[in-house]
C-alpha cells in the first residue's frame, strides 16, 4: 500500500515535443486513479513513465514520499497490466501467475508460491486453466491471468494500461465490475489508463483528464461531470457528449439558436461585454415539453427533429442547426481533439423512452437554464462553474472512498 | 486451402521430390556397387542402376581399409569444427540479433549491411589472400584456421535470420517480465530466449551445414591435420591409378550426409512457427 505523487512531470521526446508537460497528480493510498483521454494525449505514456519503461524528462516521481526517478522497474514494486496482455506464451497460466515469485529465487518457497498463485487464480476463478498455455484461452481468460501475475506479488500499487480495449463489448462490462470489486477488496492504489469515458466514469474515485499531454482537470466523476472547468472535459465526459450550442450575448439574455433565454446575477455579469459565448447543454436536460413534469423556471421551444434513435430504455433525438462560423470552427476543432468526426452541428436530446417524437416531428422541447454550461470561446474556460459547490463534491466523493475502502477492509478482516 | 488445391500442390511437388532423390537414390546405389559392376552395365539391374549383388566393401574400405587414414581423421575433424563453427556463430549471432533489434545505438544500420556485405565476396575470392596469411601467422592447416573463416560465412546469416525471429517478439514481453521484477539478463534468459528457440535452432542448423558442405576452404586451408571429410573426398585413390575410387567416395558422401539427415530429423520439431501465438491477443 502507498501513495504515487507526480510532480510537474514533463517527457520531451528527442524532437523536443513533449508528450507529457508539466502534469501534477497526487495518487492517494487505496485511490483508485483513472487517466482518461483522446489517443495521443499522453496517458500511456505518464504511466509508462511511472512503472519506469520510459525515462521522466523533467519532474519528480515520489513513490511513499521517496524520489524513484532513476529506479528501474523491478526496483519500483508496482504490478502492472499491459494493453495486450504480454502473457508469457511458453509458460502454463500457473507458471505465469508464479513468474515474479520465481524471480527472487529462493526467497518464495514452493509451497508458498503454490498457495499465493492458487489463491489469486481461485479471486480470478482461474483454478481449472492452470495447466493450459495463454494460447488456448480466451480473450476474457488471458486478461485475468495478466491480473493474477500482478495480484500475485503484494506489489505497492496496480497500473492499468488499457486493459480492457482487446475485448468485446459484454466482457468489457463484465470485467469492469470485475476490476472495481478486485481494487476495493484488495484497497490497493491504482492507476488505471484509458479513452473510454464509461470506464473512466465508473471505475475512478478520482479521474485526471488530459489533452495533449496537459492536465485539463482531476477530480471526482461527479465533479467532472456536473463542474467541468472548461470546454474539454465538459466534451470529453458524458455520453452521449454534452451539446454546444453558439449564443449571442445581448443584454441579459443569451440568443441560442432555437430559444432565447434571460440571464441573471452572476452568470449575467461575467457574460456581460461579450458578444459571443458557447452554451453546454447535456441531452438529458433536454426534456420533451409535452410529457409535462418540468421544473419552474424551464425555458420551452420547438425545433424539427432530423432523427431518432430508440434504444428501449431511452431515446436520442437529432435536432441539426446552423452554428455561427466563427464558433463553428471552435466545435469542430473540440470535436477533432476528443476523437469525434462529426459532419453536421447538430444537437442531441436524450428523450424519454415514451416520448412518441418521431422524424420530422416538431417536438416541443424545454430545459432549465440553471443546468446550462456556459463557456467563453476565447479562453474555453466554464463560465458557470462553481467553485463551492465543486469542492464539497469532492469532499464528498473522498468521503464515500474512505467509507467504501473501509467497509471492504472489514469485510476482508471478517473473510480471513 | 481447397483440398482440390492441395492435391494439385502434392501431384505438383512430386516431379520435384524425384529431380532432388534421385541423385541421392544414386550414390546410394554407387556406394554399394562392388567395384566390377561400376563399369559394366550387365551386374546391375533398373538398367545401370542398382547392383545385383549389393556389397559393404566400399564402407569397410573407408572405415577399416586403405582410405581408413584419410576418411576417419576428417571426419573427426568435419564434426568438430562444424559442431564449434555452429555454436560461436549462434551465440554470437543471439547477442548482436537481440542488441540490434531491441537497443537504440548508433550504427545498427551499418552492422546489419556490413554483415550482409560480407557474405557478397565470393568464397574464392577469399581463399589466396587467406592462405598467404595463415601461413605466415601459423593457422595453416589448424581446427581454429578452418573455423574463423567458417564464423565469417555464417554469422552474417545468423545475424540476419536471428534479427528477423527477434523482431517478432513483442516488446512488452520484455516489460513485462521487467515490471515483473526481472533484471536484463533474467528477462533475456527466461522469456525472450525460450520464445526465440525455434530461430536459434533454424540458425543453428543452416550454420552447421554451411560449415559441414564446405569445400573450399577446407581444400586450401589444411593439409592432413584439420582436413574436413568434403576435401579429404578428393585426396581418395583407387586401387590402381586407372581405376577411379568412385565407390569409396559415394560411401564417404554416404556417410556424411547421415549426420545432416539425424539434425533435421531431430531439430525440425522444434522449429514450429507460431509458438508466440497467445501472448499477446491475436
Amino acid at each position: 500500500m502507498s501513495s504515487i505523487e507526480l510532480k510537474n512531470i514533463v517527457k520531451r521526446y528527442g524532437d523536443g515535443f513533449p508528450a507529457v508537460n508539466d502534469v501534477s497528480l497526487d495518487v492517494a493510498d487505496g485511490e483508485f486513479m483513472i487517466l482518461v483521454g483522446p489517443s495521443g494525449c499522453g496517458k500511456s505514456t505518464l504511466l509508462r513513465m511511472v512503472v519506469g519503461l520510459e525515462d521522466i524528462t523533467d519532474g519528480d516521481l515520489l513513490i511513499d514520499g521517496r524520489r524513484v526517478n532513476e529506479k528501474a522497474p523491478r526496483d519500483r514494486n508496482l504490478a502492472m497490466v499491459f494493453q495486450n496482455y504480454a502473457l508469457y506464451p511458453h509458460l502454463t497460466v500457473f507458471e505465469n501467475i508464479a513468474f515474479p515469485l520465481r524471480l527472487n529465487k529462493g526467497k518464495h518457497p514452493e509451497a508458498e508460491v503454490r498457495e499465493k498463485v492458487n489463491r489469486a487464480a481461485g479471486m480470478l476463478e482461474l483454478q481449472e486453466h492452470l495447466q493450459r498455455k495463454p494460447a488456448n484461452l480466451s480473450g476474457g481468460q488471458r486478461q485475468r491471468v495478466a491480473m493474477g501475475r500482478a495480484i500475485v506479488r503484494d506489489a505497492d500499487a496496480f497500473l492499468f494500461d488499457e486493459p480492457l480495449s482487446n475485448l468485446d463489448a459484454k466482457l468489457r462490462g463484465q470485467m469492469r465490475t470485475e476490476i472495481a470489486r478486485m481494487q476495493r477488496r484488495l484497497g490497493i492504489t491504482t492507476i488505471y489508463v484509458t479513452h473510454d469515458q464509461t470506464e473512466a466514469m465508473t471505475l475512478g474515485d478520482r479521474v485526471a483528464v488530459l489533452k495533449k499531454g496537459v492536465l485539463q482537470q482531476c477530480a471526482s466523476p461527479r465533479e467532472l461531470y456536473e463542474q467541468p472547468v472548461n470546454l474539454f472535459v465538459a466534451g470529453f465526459i458524458g455520453s452521449p457528449p454534452m451539446n454546444f450550442l453558439p449564443a449571442k450575448v445581448e443584454g441579459s439574455t443569451l440568443k441560442l439558436p432555437f430559444v432565447d433565454v434571460p440571464v441573471t446575477g452572476d452568470l449575467a455579469e461575467k457574460v456581460a461585454g461579450k458578444d459571443l459565448v458557447i452554451v453546454g447543454l447535456r441531452p438529458e436536460h433536454l426534456k420533451d415539453a409535452s410529457l409535462g413534469g418540468l421544473p419552474a423556471g424551464a425555458v420551452r421551444f420547438t425545433a424539427t427533429v432530423d432523427q431518432t434513435e430508440w434504444l428501449g430504455n431511452e431515446q436520442y433525438a437529432y435536432i441539426p442547426f446552423e452554428a455561427d462560423s466563427a464558433v463553428s470552427a471552435k466545435l469542430a476543432e473540440l470535436d477533432r481533439e476528443t476523437d469525434g468526426e462529426r459532419m453536421r452541428t447538430q444537437m442531441v436530446v436524450n428523450l424519454d423512452a415514451r416520448s412518441r417524437v418521431l422524424e420530422g416531428d416538431e417536438a416541443q422541447l424545454a430545459f432549465d437554464p440553471a443546468q446550462m454550461h456556459v463557456f467563453d470561446p476565447s479562453t474555453n474556460e466554464c463560465l458557470t462553474r462553481d467553485d463551492e459547490k465543486a469542492a464539497a463534491i469532492a469532499a464528498d466523493s473522498e468521503q464515500q472512498r474512505q467509507a467504501a475502502l473501509r467497509r471492504a477492509r472489514e469485510r476482508e478482516a471478517v473473510a480471513s | 486451402m481447397s483440398s482440390r488445391v492441395k492435391t494439385w500442390l502434392g501431384i505438383a511437388a512430386i516431379p520435384i521430390m524425384v529431380w532432388t532423390l534421385i541423385p541421392i537414390l544414386w550414390i546410394v546405389a554407387t556406394s554399394l556397387k562392388p567395384i566390377p559392376a561400376l563399369a559394366d552395365s550387365t551386374q546391375n539391374v533398373f538398367g545401370n542402376f542398382w547392383p545385383k549383388h549389393p556389397t559393404w566393401d566400399n564402407y569397410s574400405l573407408i572405415f577399416t581399409g586403405g582410405a581408413r587414414d584419410l576418411f576417419v581423421p576428417a571426419l573427426w575433424h568435419s564434426i568438430i569444427v562444424s559442431l564449434v563453427a555452429t555454436l560461436i556463430s549462434v551465440i554470437l549471432a543471439t547477442f548482436c540479433a537481440y542488441a540490434i533489434s531491441r537497443l537504440n545505438f548508433p550504427g545498427k544500420g551499418v552492422i546489419l549491411t556490413t554483415a550482409l556485405a560480407v557474405s557478397f565476396f565470393p568464397v574464392i575470392a577469399m581463399v589466396t589472400p587467406l592462405f598467404n596469411l595463415w601461413r605466415q601467422i601459423g593457422l595453416f592447416d589448424t581446427i581454429p584456421g578452418l573455423i574463423i573463416p567458417y564464423l565469417a560465412l555464417t554469422l552474417p546469416l545468423s545475424i540476419w535470420t536471428l534479427t528477423a525471429f527477434f523482431q517478432q517478439i513483442p516488446w512488452e514481453m520484455e516489460q513485462a517480465a521487467q515490471v515483473d521484477g526481472a533484471t536484463s539478463w533474467q528477462a533475456f534468459r527466461k522469456v525472450i530466449a525460450p520464445l526465440a528457440a525455434p530461430g536459434v535452432f533454424t540458425t543453428a542448423i543452416i550454420a552447421f551445414f554451411t560449415a559441414w558442405n564446405d569445400f573450399v576452404f577446407s581444400l586450401n586451408l589444411t593439409s592432413e591435420n584439420a582436413r574436413t571429410v568434403p576435401a579429404a573426398l578428393t585426396f581418395f585413390t583407387g586401387a590402381s591409378q586407372f581405376t577411379q575410387p568412385t565407390g569409396a567416395i559415394c560411401a564417404a558422401a554416404v556417410v556424411v550426409t547421415i549426420p545432416v539427415i539425424i539434425l533435421v530429423l531431430l531439430f525440425q520439431r522444434r522449429i514450429v512457427s507460431g509458438l508466440t501465438s497467445g501472448a499477446v491477443k491475436g
